[in-house]
C-alpha cells in the first residue's frame, strides 16, 4: 500500500468525495463574498457613467456574468450528465443534478435583468430577438431537466433521461453565443472578443470581478448541494448505514 | 442612478434575492436530512478507508 502517491480516482466514490467537498466549500465561499463586494464597488464607484445610456448600463455588471454562468453551467451540467451516463458514474450524474438549479437561477437572473435593462435602453421589456429567444429556450431546457429528473423515481433512470435532454439541448448554447453574428438582431453584438474589448478598462475590470464572484459562488453552492444529494441518494449504502440508526 | 433607479436596483435586488434564497434553500435541505436521520457528522467527514487502493 503506497502512501506516497494519491489515487485521485478514489474521489469518484460519493463516500470519499463527500468529505473532500466539505473541506473545499469554505475555500470558495469566503473569496466569493469579497469578490462580490469588490465587484460592486468597482461597478458603482470606479466605472464611469456611459455616454449614451448614463447610469442604466450598470445593470451590465450582473446581467452579463449571470448570462455567461447560465451558459457555462449548462455545458458543465451536460458534460457531467454525459460522463455519468457513459461511465455509469453515479457521482458525475449527481453533479449534473446539483448544477441544474444554480444554472437555472442564473439564466433567470439574466432574463430578468436583461428585461429591466431593455426598458430604459430600447423602450421595451421584451422582444423576440435571436439571443433573447434562445436564452429563453435555455431556461426551458433547465426547467425541463429539473422536472424530468424529479418525475422519475429510480435515480439511475432519472440520471440517464436527464443526460439525454441535457446533451440534446447542448446545441442551443452555441446558438445563443453566435446569434448576434448570424442574425440581424436587436441585442448588442460581441463587445469582448479574443482579440479586443471595446469597453473602458474600469468597466471590464468590474465585469470580470463580478464574473469571478459568480463562478466561485456557483462552485460553493454546487458543492453544498451535491453533498445533500449524496446523503439523500446513498441512504441505504453501507458507509452511511454504519452511522445512521 | 440618473432616473434609472428602479431598473438598476430592481435588477440587483432580484439577483441577490434569488442567490440568497438559493443558499438558504440548500442549508435548509441539509438541515432536513440531518433531522430525518441520526447522522454522525464526524464519521461522515472522514474518508472511507475501504476505498483506498495503492
Amino acid at each position: 500500500m503506497s502512501k506516497s502517491r494519491t489515487n485521485w480516482y478514489k474521489y469518484a466514490a460519493p463516500a470519499n468525495f463527500y468529505p473532500l467537498a466539505g473541506k473545499l466549500i469554505p475555500l470558495f465561499a469566503v473569496p466569493t463574498v469579497f469578490l462580490f463586494i469588490a465587484g460592486m464597488y468597482l461597478g458603482f464607484f470606479v466605472a464611469p457613467s456611459e455616454a449614451v445610456q448614463g447610469e442604466s448600463y450598470r445593470i451590465l455588471f450582473i446581467h452579463v456574468p449571470a448570462a455567461w454562468m447560465g451558459m457555462f453551467l449548462y455545458v458543465l451540467m451536460a458534460v457531467y450528465a454525459g460522463l455519468g451516463w457513459a461511465f455509469n458514474a453515479r457521482l458525475a450524474s449527481m453533479m449534473a443534478t446539483a448544477i441544474s438549479t444554480t444554472g437555472a437561477i442564473f439564466t433567470f437572473i439574466a432574463l430578468m435583468t436583461g428585461s429591466l435593462w431593455g426598458r430604459p435602453a430600447w423602450g421595451v421589456y421584451w422582444v423576440w430577438d435571436a439571443r433573447m429567444t434562445s436564452t429563453l429556450i435555455l431556461m426551458f431546457l433547465y426547467i425541463g431537466f429539473i422536472s424530468l429528473q424529479s418525475s422519475i423515481d429510480d435515480p439511475r433512470r432519472a440520471d440517464r433521461a436527464g443526460a439525454v435532454l441535457a446533451l440534446v439541448g447542448l446545441v442551443n448554447v452555441p446558438i445563443i453565443y453566435f446569434s448576434v453574428q448570424w442574425w440581424n438582431t436587436l441585442h448588442q453584438g460581441a463587445t469582448l472578443t479574443a482579440r479586443s474589448f471595446k469597453m473602458a478598462p474600469s468597466m471590464l475590470a468590474a465585469m470580470l470581478v463580478m464574473l469571478a464572484a459568480c463562478w466561485l459562488y456557483s462552485i460553493t453552492v454546487v458543492l453544498m448541494r451535491v453533498r445533500c444529494i449524496i446523503l439523500e441518494r446513498e441512504r441505504e449504502a453501507p458507509w452511511l448505514a454504519e452511522v445512521t440508526a | 442612478m440618473g432616473g434609472y433607479g428602479f431598473y438598476v436596483w430592481g435588477s440587483y435586488g432580484v439577483a441577490f434575492l434569488l442567490l440568497g434564497a438559493e443558499v438558504v434553500a440548500v442549508l435548509k435541505r441539509k438541515q432536513a436530512i440531518k433531522r430525518s436521520t441520526t447522522l454522525g457528522e464526524t464519521k461522515l467527514e472522514t474518508p472511507n478507508s475501504k476505498f483506498e487502493t495503492a
